[in-house]
């Protein structure tokens, strides 16, 4: 499950609050389970937003990331456009969900 | 007549064997225990280069408690006009006691319009977080917080 928070229209140069939430267990690889054995890692390790096609913002996780991965930060509006957001896990498994911000 | 000749030489070598043998136990089972503060520097040196290192420019605010160390938000805002000569470029988070010295990297430029990041990290304890920000010019800076966890991640899972 993604959830993300943004504006669908702005003004010209105005900066946008933009927060961005995945479901996932970003399990450390440093837990046990009742037997005793080490539950294995499994963590999303990188986050993309793109903005008309242009890389705006990259983040890299480690296992220090709390599970179901927050992120809050800027952008600045610009044209109007498809604002994506696409999440990578260690196996390469991606997810990605789109928004179109309209720029007036 | 093979008989050691020197007691003490021979109970030494047993509590260094002992020592020995407890410290490669402790490397086979997962590093629960911290990272040092050193290996904080280094991860700081491996992802930023040998550039020296200005204190400010960089905010960082965490809650003076946390009550559990397995999500305590982080706030972090580093002061930048980020335009196009004059932006920053990327900011790591690093700990001096979590497994993992590094916990967090993010890349930004002037299209963000404000350097101001929230997340949500793991703490292994009660420590001093450092956040490291390098702007366009090549320049660090360098903020920190501390936080005082009362339940520690990794122990409670």
């Amino acid at each position: 499950m993604i959830r993300i928070s943004i504006p669908d229209t702005a003004k010209a140069g105005e900066i946008l609050d933009i927060k961005a939430m995945i479901q996932h267990p970003m399990e450390t690889g440093y837990r046990r389970n009742g037997k005793g054995q080490v539950i294995p890692r499994d963590i999303i390790t990188s986050f993309e937003c793109t903005y008309g096609g242009v890389i705006v913002f990259k983040a890299g996780f480690q296992p220090g990331i709390a599970a179901n991965p927050f992120l809050s930060f800027c952008l600045r509006a610009a044209q109007s456009g498809p604002i994506e957001f696409k999440w990578t896990d260690q196996r390469g498994e991606t997810w990605s969900e789109t928004r179109e911000l309209t720029v007036s | 007549m093979n008989e050691p000749t020197l007691p003490t030489l021979h109970w030494t070598r047993r509590a260094l064997l002992a020592t020995g043998t407890a410290g490669a136990l402790s490397l086979l089972l997962p590093p629960v225990a911290a990272a040092a503060p050193e290996e904080m520097d280094a991860a700081i040196r491996e992802m930023f280069g040998n550039g020296t290192i200005r204190e400010g420019r960089v905010s960082v605010k965490l809650p003076p408690i946390a009550e559990n160390g397995n999500s305590v938000a982080i706030d972090i805002s580093v002061e930048s006009p980020m335009t196009e000569d004059n932006h920053v470029r990327r900011i790591g988070i690093f700990s001096p006691r979590n497994p993992i010295a590094t916990i967090a990297e993010f890349h930004l430029g002037p299209a963000a319009g404000l350097a101001q990041v929230s997340t949500r990290v793991r703490l292994a304890g009660t420590q001093s977080l450092r956040v490291i920000a390098e702007m366009n010019d090549g320049s660090l800076w360098s903020g920190k917080a501390s936080t005082y966890v009362t339940l520690a991640a990794c122990v409670i899972g």
